[in-house]
């Protein structure tokens, strides 16, 4: 954490109203709360015993003790109360909250709207900048009440799920996790029994969901993804194409995250993407016609040559 | 920043804090310990404190008593933050919600929030929920700017790359609103230039976001449904209708969650009915599955997949 002085100040007014709320607390708690070592702590506490106003008559507002590294405030007065949120503080919150509450079927719905009121309260004026921004989710994720009673009851999951980028229907059964939503989109994160190791699956492709009797054991050790790196990391397997975009085809850019992208003229844009699937490069290669030409690797240009061929066959 | 300073802040919040009446600034100098002597260097300094103050949102309020000098105070209602009681399931939801943003000013926003909810006796966890997750990322350079311009009613002005071009052009927008979808972030606004509200994506804005014009002189119209404006994509061009297909067994699984009527037809192929708008847009849907399906019927959707193939090999 940074510590500015608009900071630190943030902290020492947040510091008395939090100890007495709370009657008596720990030094060590309090620096845990607020994300600061023990002696950072002490230091703030000692700024705050300090204070004392000069004129008229000298005064001390705030008569607090941590001696033995246990915190009390005795007298407080005007700062036993903590500052009024933020409209920042207010839209970072309500914004996240919104989205959540927004989840079709999930079980903290209830709660999200209640916390959603009580913070608009709170914050007063400070609510209406978290009004003019949104974030949507994904509501095609059907299967999530489902999902989070075989998480609740630790049951294990049976899935019929779709996977696009090999145009395959599959069939698995599954011990729950966790349930990701990333960027609007929602997602189930499990033990794939199938494939003998984690497994993302997505909400909206998932066709048939079903809570079965057998309880979820997921293997001693096995972890989520750490999501502050990115829903997917790449892999050495993963397929490198090429495409050149002609101007009606550059969304795909817009679209898709490019390991690369270059302007080649007339509008015309060269782009490198990562697919897990060589699958998923033909389709889309053949989904976008005239749009763009898929340009290496090469035996993929040679794929979709032949798929479209084929298919061009039926029709004559 | 320095430790003095912080503490002349602190003196300055708790002596405004805790006084009835308007202090004058010669009160004030005179209450505080740190202020410098001399008339001018502590008129700066104090200029540069309220701001300050101002700027951690703490409500600075200008007045007088009766026939005396312009003063200063805070007053308590305003400043501090109204009772708020949440059950354990509203503060384990709160937890999750604190952990959303990946973009560092909404993500510091947010944990500061919870300091201060947590100052009013709320433990909410920040390690939430072990079976919920969530993540916002909000990494376009512009966001900042824009979310700031929003929340400020501050007219803007960008250099932006529209769909399918590939030239930038100077943009002057009165911010209404910011939305997200599937991960891309969209500015609702409207357009000075051409006199109606307009979408940007945000990843098309290029370069640095300017200032346009005065904090609050945006005035969004009542009852503007961002996100309505931000997916607007026009009336479908076309009635919706139904297109007879042939589906290889076992392929184009894709498409087989929306067939109706699937019947079969000899050893290799199955007939099915599918809904579809726009000819151009269904036949690029289609011609992902290749080999593994062939349209029968409308003809225009059959000529619109013929010449969507031929385009591949061209």
């Amino acid at each position: 954490m940074t510590t500015t002085s608009s900071d630190r100040l943030s902290r020492l007014l947040a510091l008395v109203p939090y100890v007495v709320s709370r009657d008596t607390v720990s030094v060590a708690e309090a620096a845990e709360a607020f994300g600061v070592t023990e002696r950072q702590l002490r230091d703030d506490l000692n700024l705050l015993w300090c204070l004392e106003l000069r004129s008229p008559d000298p005064y001390c507002p705030i008569d607090l003790s941590y001696e033995g590294g246990d915190i009390t405030v005795a007298e407080a007065e005007s700062i036993s109360r903590p500052l009024r949120l933020g409209a920042d503080e207010a839209a970072a919150l309500l914004v996240a909250l919104r989205m959540l509450a927004e989840l079709p079927g999930a079980a903290e719905r209830d709660a999200l709207s209640r916390v959603v009121a009580k913070l608009e309260a709170a914050a007063g004026g400070a609510a209406e900048a978290a009004r003019q921004v949104s974030v949507e989710v994904d509501v095609r994720a059907g299967a999530l009440g489902q999902v989070q009673e075989a998480l609740r009851t630790g049951r294990r999951l049976f899935l019929s799920y779709y996977v696009a980028g090999r145009d395959e229907h599959t069939e698995r059964e599954v011990d729950p996790m966790r349930v990701l939503v990333v960027d609007g989109r929602t997602y189930l994160e499990g033990w794939c029994r199938r494939a003998e190791a984690v497994r993302l699956f997505r909400m909206d492709q998932i066709t048939a969901v079903r809570v079965l009797e057998a309880a979820s054991s997921v293997p001693a050790g096995v972890r989520g993804r750490d999501l502050d790196g990115g829903l997917y990391q790449g892999t050495a397997q993963d397929v490198l194409a090429t495409f050149e975009l002609t101007v009606q085809g550059r969304w795909v850019a817009d679209y898709y995250p490019c390991e690369s992208a270059e302007e080649i003229g007339e509008g015309r844009l060269r782009i490198v993407l990562r697919a897990s699937d060589a699958r998923w490069v033909r389709s889309l290669a053949l989904r976008l016609g005239d749009q763009a030409r898929l340009v290496a690797p090469a035996e993929l240009v040679d794929g979709v040559r032949a798929d479209a061929e084929r298919a061009l066959a039926l029709y004559t | 920043m320095s430790r003095r300073k912080t503490d002349r802040l602190l003196h300055l919040v708790v002596c405004l804090l805790a006084t009835r009446r308007y202090l004058s600034a010669e009160q004030i100098r005179r209450a505080v310990p740190g202020y410098p002597d001399s008339p001018e260097a502590f008129k700066r300094m104090f200029e540069r404190d309220k701001d300050e103050l101002r700027e951690l949102g703490i409500p600075l309020e200008l007045g007088s008593d009766d026939d005396n000098e312009v003063g200063y105070r805070i007053p308590p209602h305003a400043y501090e933050l109204p009772d708020i009681h949440l059950t354990p399931d509203e503060v384990a939801v709160l937890g999750l919600a604190a952990r959303v943003w990946q973009q560092t000013t909404m993500a510091e926003a947010a944990s500061g929030a919870l300091f201060k909810l947590r100052a009013a006796g709320i433990d909410a966890d920040p390690g939430g929920s072990p079976v919920l997750e969530s993540r916002v990322a909000a990494d376009d350079p512009a966001f900042p700017a824009l979310y700031e311009a929003v929340r400020d009613g501050r007219p803007v002005a960008f250099d932006y790359v529209k769909m399918g071009g590939s030239q930038a052009q100077r943009r002057v927008v009165e911010p209404w609103g910011l939305t997200s979808r599937r991960g891309r972030w969209y500015l609702v606004g409207f357009d000075r230039m051409r006199g109606a509200h307009r979408v940007f994506r945000l990843s098309r804005v290029a370069g640095a976001v300017a200032s346009a014009g005065p904090d609050g002189s945006v005035k969004v119209p009542p009852g503007t449904d961002i996100r309505a404006l931000a997916f607007d994509f026009g009336e479908r061009p076309a009635e919706r209708r139904t297109a007879r297909v042939r589906l290889r067994k076992g392929g184009a699984q894709g498409v087989r969650r929306w067939a109706s009527d699937v019947v079969p037809v000899d050893e290799q192929w199955e007939e099915a009915d599918l809904s579809v708008w726009d000819a151009e847009w269904t036949a690029s849907s289609l011609a992902r599955f290749a080999d593994d399906l062939v349209v029968l019927d409308p003809p225009d959707l059959r000529d619109a997949v013929i010449r969507h193939l031929k385009g591949v090999l061209s």
